[in-house]
């Protein structure tokens, strides 16, 4: 593997690190886990940590997603490897 | 027009829809029937992805559990689309990238082996047609209440309409019939959610309905709903978890990497012109999939309130709940009740003889609960109420008018039928691609495979109606359980195949079939071998959710890392793979040089 691939494969692995880590805390962590210490707080009528795990979530992995995808074509053109 | 009359024509109109696009958009050549020819853009498919994605389970089943599990039945929310954050990042670009049909062709000629694309193949056949069994479990119940037909016949109706369409339009066909069944059943979905939500809180809009007031009080309609099922000696709504917290989290874990290895689904990033509109196309998938299921938790909450305050009048008015005239008498119980008992999925049953429907918890550990139940004379719950016909008795409970329901009969059955064709679309290319061309017959022209490709969707088609007239679970349970089968087989080896150089052949076949066998074992263990009823043999693993208290649905996570583990060690144990495979990795991981689809095996 060359130089230039190298730091691309780099590249991606941060981007990924990055997205997985709010998509582990969100889920796992906000929904499940410290869900019921969120539940103190409310967000409108809703408990919070309920919330995270009924609603939240979903909204932050469609984030997440279009985030990645942005990123990803942004890396793509920094080390010319993108299609067309 | 009475409501019988009214669900015919709505049924019948979508189901016309679905036959003419069918027709109109038949496959010429294997390219087109199995990747649509390549040229889906990502917005069209993202939508039809959806609605291949979801199926009986998300539409008829999922509410209906969530309902009874409260907060617990997030992981079903959580579950089915925190996967696509996965399948965008870890698997959906450089499966395009590598241009193929079928996972099993990445899976033969990334670890350069027959053996491990056989194996995928019979990973692959045993998550699908488990799936399957659960969408013809869904399809019985919606023909058996709208058609008033049985369920087995209901079944029968399915079997022969999923057949039409997937054999004569292929990949393309069902693409552009999932976008027109996406659409009727997420207005399905929506419209008895507006408006219920309307009635309820005044809000239109459920995923805000749901956080609001009730209509003229200023006590959150959650808090009324956590009142009154906890003084009916319910576990509190927005509390209650599934099982352990352990089993929640390896439940939601199993029900994600699942998503994520499941072929269907993975398939429709190969129908997309480019690497880049792979990614962006899940994130589409996730959106259209998003609106229903932030709707859901509405529907699941709201239907059980109205249920509630249907047989006790106390619920909306307050008051006492055990006084003896809030409980609704027995002959002026509503016509939706009476439709509903002759399918035998609602029952009543007047324990006490007071000619008044009590419904509440009676095996409650809730004292207060148990003492109020007994000193007003109650003698057990005398209402049950099915999980999967919630969501299908809905805009009934809520007294909606009757084209709403005919909508929602029809949705159902969009749901059940686009996810069971592109089933079989991935069994069929599985079996007609990957097995007969790729192994047994090299030489097969591509008529002869488009052939084999049909009949294995007819085997498939026979095999699961057959199966589903005697179901292992639930529509979402014998789901979840599918998703258990792929998550422990097909996921870790793809994942080792895109980010691992050094996994070699030895190590991914050997950490699939451990997998695929420990997840099976627990779940055959619990739902009898092959899911034929009798033959269970939980004394052999100690009881029920033995293995720290994981249910069978929840254990293809573990399953999965059972999988790595394996192939880790038996990688080291064997030789690396050759240099070409190192290098075919190398150039999966970049997006330049993407093509077209093509079929052709590498050796």
């Amino acid at each position: 593997m060359d130089d230039t691939s190298a730091a691309y494969w780099r590249a991606t692995l941060g981007l990924l690190v990055k997205v997985l880590v709010i998509w582990f805390v969100i889920s796992f962590g906000a929904g499940i886990l410290f869900a019921p210490a969120l539940n103190s707080i409310s967000l409108g009528g809703y408990p919070l940590g309920f919330w995270f795990a009924h609603q939240g979530s979903i909204y932050v992995f469609i984030a997440l997603i279009f985030y990645y995808a942005k990123k990803m074509g942004d890396i793509d053109r920094q080390f010319d490897v993108h299609e067309d | 027009m009475d409501l019988q009359t009214t669900i015919y024509i709505v049924v019948g109109l979508s189901f016309a829809l679905y036959i003419g696009i069918a027709i109109w958009a038949r496959a010429g050549s294997t390219s087109e029937f199995y990747v649509a020819g390549g040229g889906v853009p990502p917005v069209m498919n993202g939508m039809a992805t959806a609605a291949d994605w979801m199926s009986a389970a998300s539409f008829i089943s999922m509410a209906g559990l969530i309902a009874n599990m409260g907060y617990g039945g997030g992981l079903f929310l959580m579950g089915w689309t925190g996967g696509y954050v996965l399948l965008a990042c870890l698997l959906a670009p450089y499966l395009r990238k590598f241009g193929k049909f079928t996972v099993p062709q990445f899976i033969g000629d990334r670890f350069y082996s027959k053996t491990a694309s056989t194996v995928a193949v019979i990973c692959l056949l045993t998550a699908s047609i488990t799936y399957i069994i659960g969408q013809m479990t869904g399809v019985g119940v919606a023909f058996s209440r709208f058609l008033g037909v049985s369920s087995e016949t209901g079944i029968y109706v399915g079997m022969g309409i999923v057949f039409m369409y997937a054999v004569f339009g292929g990949m393309k066909g069902i693409t552009y019939t999932q976008v027109a069944q996406y659409i009727v059943l997420i207005f399905a979905y929506t419209i008895p959610a507006i408006f219920i939500s309307l009635q309820l809180t005044g809000n239109p809009i459920p995923q805000l309905g749901l956080g609001s007031d009730m209509s003229g009080s200023n006590v959150s309609l959650l808090t009324t709903l956590d009142q009154v099922v906890t003084d009916l000696g319910f576990g509190k709504y927005t509390t209650t978890t599934a099982g352990s917290t352990l089993n929640m989290f390896v439940y939601t874990m199993s029900l994600m990497i699942g998503t994520a290895g499941l072929p269907h689904v993975i398939m429709r990033f190969f129908t997309v012109p480019k690497v880049a509109d792979a990614r962006t196309s899940a994130g589409w998938a996730l959106v259209f999939i998003a609106i229903l299921y932030t709707t859901a938790p509405a529907v699941a909450a709201m239907a059980k309130l109205n249920l509630h305050s249907t047989v006790n009048a106390a619920v909306m008015k307050g008051g006492d709940l055990y006084a003896p005239e809030a409980s609704i008498k027995a002959d002026e119980r509503p016509d939706w009740m009476k439709r509903w008992e002759k399918t035998g999925l609602l029952k009543f049953e007047d324990k006490n003889g007071d000619g008044r429907i009590q419904y509440y918890n009676d095996a409650t550990k809730n004292a207060d609960a148990k003492a109020k139940a007994e000193q007003a004379g109650w003698k057990g719950n005398e209402l049950t109420v099915n999980a999967d016909i919630i969501v299908l008795a809905n805009p009934e409970i809520a007294l909606l008018p009757n084209w709403v329901i005919a909508l929602v009969a029809a949705g159902g059955l969009a749901a059940a039928l686009s996810t069971a064709a592109g089933l079989l679309m991935a069994i069929s290319a599985a079996v007609s691609h990957d097995l007969i061309k790729g192994v047994f017959m090299p030489d097969i022209s591509e008529k002869g495979e488009l052939m084999a490709g049909k009949i294995a969707m007819a085997v498939a088609i026979v095999i699961s109606g057959w199966l589903g007239l005697n179901p292992p679970g639930f529509a979402a349970g014998t789901v979840a359980l599918a998703f258990g089968i792929a998550a422990s087989s097909l996921f870790p080896a793809i994942m080792m195949g895109i980010f691992s150089k050094k996994m070699n052949k030895e190590g991914a076949v050997a950490g699939m079939l451990a997998g695929l066998f420990v997840t099976l074992f627990y779940v055959f263990a619990h739902k009898g071998i092959f899911f034929i009823k009798g033959t269970e043999f939980l004394d052999l693993i100690g009881g029920a959710n033995s293995f720290f208290g994981i249910t069978p649905e929840a254990f293809g996570a573990i399953g999965a890392l059972v999988n790595f583990g394996v192939a880790f060690v038996v990688d080291k144990l064997t030789q690396e793979p050759p240099e070409h495979i190192q290098h075919l990795v190398e150039s999966v991981r970049v997006p330049r040089g993407a093509k077209a689809v093509d079929g052709a095996h590498a050796h």
